[in-house]
């Protein structure tokens, strides 16, 4: 039974094994579903699902297997976000009597044929109107709308009169590749910490609890151990790019600082900020004060090379900023001549090294990918979500 | 089978019954997981009490090993008996303790175990249960004896969500997530807890409360537990029902950190 369900949702990234299936086989024997849709559905959840980060992709595979919901068009999150307006309409001043009438005669097929044409058209936010998708108006679609008819895209229900509901994903948060928040961090951060427990050391530390148990079991003649000493080793240095295009990702860097300077388990740790790209002087605070910083090579020639290089930024800039000599060129003579030469000291001098990119990859024009494709050649880079961080913190500890 | 139906101090949404349900006819452990505060202890007191079952908890911590949950070879004690000669030294089974997975199998009639917490300990952890869990029975190699669970009992599991765990182990469980509860759920869990609150003050409450729940700026954001001691302090204090929303009145209840009391300060109104 459904068992082209179990091969759709490994299709779609689902781990879903034959221990889950017989599960659910099981259960469904039992009557665990009660006979009902929606015990269907939570049981198949239950079994199957193991991380409240799958639900989403759960509940989108669900659907498409049991083809009730005929409205599954994908809404982009751009549209979403145009929608997502919770303030409430005091007043019904967009109210249409005629354009109410109207839109009652449509028959549910036609609005749905409607939306999909609107949402291959719609090109920008729309609120208070009878055509697009938006927000307190007459049209049909969208939400906090007047319509006495319609179908809900994103947003919350206001005043219930519409009959479908688009793109409702209630556990879209959950998604593992969202980017996130300061706990998530942490967790990912602890990586580095595990791992550290694998680095090799002579056995130096007294092991009472294995002595004693040694000695008793050799009937009380001593028998001395001793093992590794669980110490973390991990030193991270954390470069971050500050200003500038960064400051769309302010909140979510600041995250990331914070989960790092309260990891506390680092034997040490030194933050240090940059704009772009690290040149000649590495600032102490985002504000990048001049008079708050210290020299680049100083932190080249102070800091020992087994220390982590974590550097974040979203490694797009102007070419000549990362390739030109105004910006980057260093004191000594045969020194560093731009952007790219000082990170290419920093990778010699920190053998592991990574780069996490808040931002994808520009895809509207060569100019800002110029840069981006340039530093991914140097530097392992990540993206700045649960997922990537993982990946870079394995990454840092691969020897 | 007895089915669990909520009880009276614990209310459940029906996606939890049902998964409750479902985990002890298949007799598989249930993992649930959530924010804090989502009351995912309480619900094996709940399903403990409305089944009568015994309940045994078994709380997890940093340096837990699954061995310690079947049984302790106190070697130290015989070793120092030995040494004072002690009775009955030869008895390796005096020595023997078993501890919360073992007590539950051991148990005369079906318990419900608790394993909090989980993913507090190593992440290896979980997998070392996947035996003792799956075949419900182990092995003690120093006295030669098998425990055995006289009768299956019902394992609850819960987790922070601070490791992931293991395939494995998942594999295994029925998965449950607590969402926050909504406006409805939460009147509903805090009229079990103050019967004859005032209604104008519940409101008022729930207003304040999910407001500040959506706040992004708020770093830890307040749960159940703290919304059921901030309406105690409002009630002991007697504010006035009409302040709450827009002074927000004990604010140190509901919220435990400084930057998020300065955020609140900044942001309201």
């Amino acid at each position: 039974m459904f068992t082209d369900l179990l091969y759709l949702l490994r299709r779609n990234g689902l781990k879903v094994s034959l221990t889950e299936w017989m599960a659910l086989m099981e259960g469904l024997h039992k009557g665990l579903h009660s006979a009902s849709f929606t015990g269907l559905y939570h049981l198949c959840r239950c079994l199957l699902v193991k991380s409240e980060a799958d639900f989403d992709a759960f509940d989108r595979t669900f659907l498409e297997y049991f083809k009730d919901v005929p409205f599954q068009q994908e809404v982009s999150q751009e549209l979403l976000d145009w929608l997502d307006r919770p303030d409430v309409l005091t007043d019904y001043a967009n109210w249409d009597e005629i354009q109410a009438l109207k839109n009652m005669g449509f028959s549910e097929e036609e609005i749905e044929r409607m939306l999909r044409e609107r949402m291959a058209e719609q090109t920008e936010e729309h609120n208070g109107g009878s055509y697009w998708v938006g927000t307190h108006g007459m049209s049909m679609f969208g939400n906090s709308g007047l319509s006495p008819k319609g179908i809900r895209v994103g947003g919350q229900s206001m005043y219930r009169r519409a009959f479908r509901v688009a793109g409702e994903r209630k556990f879209r948060d959950f998604r593992r590749d969202n980017t996130l928040d300061t706990r998530q961090f942490q967790v990912a951060l602890r990586h580095l910490r595990q791992f550290s427990g694998l680095v090799d050391l002579p056995p130096t530390e007294f092991d009472v609890d294995r002595t004693i148990q040694d000695t008793a079991s050799n009937g009380g003649v001593l028998k001395v151990r001793y093992k590794r000493p669980r110490e973390n080793t991990v030193k991270v240095l954390l470069l971050m790019d500050s200003g500038g295009s960064m400051d769309y990702y302010a909140q979510l860097c600041s995250a990331l600082f914070q989960a790092v300077s309260k990891s506390g388990h680092f034997k040490d740790l030194r933050v240090y900020y940059f704009h772009n790209c690290p040149y000649g002087r590495l600032y102490h605070a985002p504000t990048l004060l001049s008079r708050d910083s210290i020299p680049t090579d100083w932190v080249l020639s102070n800091l020992p090379g087994d220390y982590k290089l974590i550097l974040v930024g979203d490694a797009q800039m102007a070419p000549y900023e990362l390739m030109g000599g105004y910006y980057g060129r260093g004191e000594r003579a045969g020194g560093p001549q731009c952007g790219m030469d000082w990170l290419r000291l920093l990778k010699g001098r920190f053998r592991h090294t990574v780069w996490l990119n808040p931002s994808a990859r520009p895809d509207w024009g060569e100019y800002w990918s110029q840069t981006y494709d340039r530093i991914a050649k140097e530097f392992p880079m990540f993206p700045l979500t649960v997922d990537g961080l993982e990946e870079g913190m394995k990454k840092l500890l691969a020897r | 089978m007895k089915e669990f139906r909520g009880s009276q101090n614990y209310v459940a949404s029906e996606e939890l019954l049902r998964a409750a349900n479902i985990a002890m006819v298949l007799q598989k452990p249930l993992l649930i997981k959530g924010e804090p505060g989502t009351g995912k202890t309480m619900l094996a007191e709940a399903i403990a009490q409305a089944l009568g079952k015994e309940l045994i908890i078994w709380n997890i911590k940093s340096t837990t090993k699954a061995q310690d949950g079947l049984y302790v070879y106190d070697v130290v004690q015989r070793l120092y008996d030995s040494q004072f000669g002690g009775q009955g030294v030869d008895d390796i089974e005096k020595y023997v303790k078993l501890g919360k997975l073992g007590e539950a199998f051991t148990s005369q009639e079906q318990a419900i175990l608790l394993i909090d917490e989980i993913d507090k300990a190593d992440l290896e952890f979980p997998n070392d249960l996947l035996w003792e869990l799956d075949r419900m029975e182990f092995h003690i190699p120093e006295t030669g004896r098998t425990v055995k669970a006289r009768h299956r009992p019902v394992v609850i599991i819960t987790s922070n969500a601070e490791k992931e765990l293991p395939d494995a182990f998942l594999r295994r469980c029925v998965f449950h997530y607590i969402a926050f509860p909504d406006r409805e759920l939460m009147e509903e869990i805090v009229r079990v807890h103050y019967p004859d609150i005032d209604e104008r003050l519940l409101a008022q409450v729930l207003e304040a409360f999910y407001k500040i729940r959506q706040l992004p700026q708020i770093k830890k954001k307040p749960s159940t537990s703290e919304i059921v001691d901030w309406i105690q302090a409002l009630q002991h204090g007697g504010v006035d029902v009409r302040r709450i929303v827009k002074e927000v009145p004990y604010l140190g209840v509901l919220l435990k950190k400084n930057e998020d009391m300065d955020v609140l300060r900044r942001q309201w109104r």
